[in-house]
């Protein structure tokens, strides 16, 4: 295997500590690998500017090399292209849904500035009926809404788009 | 190109981010409800996100440049004076009043949810137009900043414009208080749209947003959002200064809070 690939699959095992089903890969931060004269360089963005997650997260990349005997291992941390739920794979979709918190929906339309909008209805991942409310825009991190099921009555969050 | 200004140019942007988000903070466990309580928490935290990559920069820029900040002034030895390269922490934790860079109208208190939505509001309308236009900087590390802060804005700007229209159009009370808060708040405003020395000092080289570009983009969202929350622009002449050190009272019992820990126990970590 191409030693970048090595990596890659690598890091399909360290997991969003705020959201722990779903790996940094799949959620779409890790932009790059490079290898230069047998040490990694890993390339990761943040998904939002204070996630408190990132620095987890970059330790978790270094244990995780360090155990499989990478050493010198580069963290770089860039900012753009901004991070957008667009780079969140279809897997990792899925995977939040069967985890309980509603994916973001493929075509955002309230990341604008337009005043009380609605969005297009977010499923509930619990029992899959469109028939939801939006509490509040801000959720238990940075990267999710609260959102209400109107006909399971269950409360959840939704990954919002960004 | 000057580097000291472009040294003073991210300690303001990221000094009017920190201040906010540290006001902000000061409403987490006690907002009025639990999601808003969490909103506000939410905006703090992506605007503490903010300085800290802003502060990071002005810290490599000052390490590249040998400088130490405020030389000018009495709080120099507190900050790179060991010959230690410049820290993010010490340019927050250490720098006192006189070598903070944020404007007026962040630092001021929070006084009641009324008050600090609609600072929440002014100062989001101005940081969304703002960062539009240094995403175009011809700094790419500014540009960065600003692409990845103007999709966080957005949220904050509509979540904060949407409270100023329930409170300002809701019941007698909170309309009054919102009218109130308006006019404690206005005249910080104007000092946003009047450029430092060394803002306009990185205008012509394309690194610098010429504020007053921004002013009447500002000003028809503002008066948008406050027509529609039946609220009277007052007028007021611009108190101004804090973009060069200069502040109001309130500032200094806001640091006497946020840098305790670190003027206590220097250096500790937890």
């Amino acid at each position: 295997m191409e030693p970048t690939k090595t990596i890659w699959s690598l890091l399909e095992t360290v997991y969003d500590p705020e959201v722990p089903v779903l790996s940094i890969v799949d959620l779409g931060i890790v932009r790059e690998v490079r290898m230069a004269d047998g040490h990694p360089e890993i390339v990761i963005t943040p998904t939002y500017s204070g996630c408190p997650a990132m620095d987890v997260i970059r330790m978790s990349i270094r244990m995780v090399l360090l155990q499989n005997g990478y050493t010198d291992i580069r963290l770089t941390t860039v900012l753009s292209p901004a991070w957008t739920t667009d780079w969140m794979s279809e897997k990792g979709k899925q995977q939040l849904k069967a985890y309980g918190i509603a994916p973001p929906t493929p075509v955002p339309i309230v990341c604008d500035l337009g005043l009380f909008q609605h969005n297009e209805a977010i499923a509930c991942p619990h029992c899959g009926s469109y028939h939801t409310t939006m509490i509040s825009e801000f959720g238990s991190t940075a990267c999710k809404a609260l959102y209400r099921c109107e006909d399971c009555r269950e409360p959840f969050d939704y990954f919002k788009c960004h | 190109m000057n580097a000291r200004h472009l040294i003073n140019y991210a300690l303001h942007l990221a000094d009017n981010a920190l201040v906010l988000g540290h006001r902000n903070s000061e409403w987490t466990g006690h907002g009025p409800i639990l999601e808003q309580d969490i909103a506000l928490s939410n905006i703090a935290l992506d605007l503490i996100g903010q300085a800290r990559y802003l502060y990071q920069y002005a810290a490599r820029l000052m390490n590249a440049a040998g400088e130490a900040p405020g030389q000018e002034s009495p709080g120099r030895w507190m900050v790179g004076a060991t010959g230690s390269p410049v820290t993010e922490d010490q340019l927050a934790y250490l720098r006192d009043s006189w070598d903070f860079r944020n404007c007026l109208l962040v630092e001021q208190a929070n006084g009641d949810w009324g008050t600090t939505i609609l600072r929440q509001f002014l100062f989001s309308a101005w940081q969304y137009y703002f960062y539009r236009e240094l995403r175009g900087s011809r700094d790419r590390e500014l540009s960065a900043i600003a692409e990845k802060s103007l999709k966080e804005v957005t949220y904050h700007l509509r979540w904060s414009g949407e409270w100023v229209i329930r409170l300002g159009d809701g019941t007698e009370e909170s309309h009054a208080r919102m009218e109130k808060a308006l006019g404690q708040l206005w005249m910080y405003t104007g000092e946003l749209f009047l450029p430092a020395d060394y803002e306009q000092g990185l205008v012509p080289a394309g690194i610098a947003v010429d504020v007053t570009q921004v002013q009447p983009l500002w000003a028809a969202r503002v008066q948008e959002v406050l027509n529609e929350a039946t609220l009277t622009v007052p007028t007021a002449v611009a108190q101004k200064g804090g973009k060069q050190g200069r502040h109001t009272e309130q500032l200094g019992y806001l640091l006497a809070e946020m840098q305790f820990l670190q003027r206590a126990y220097p250096g500790c970590e937890w």
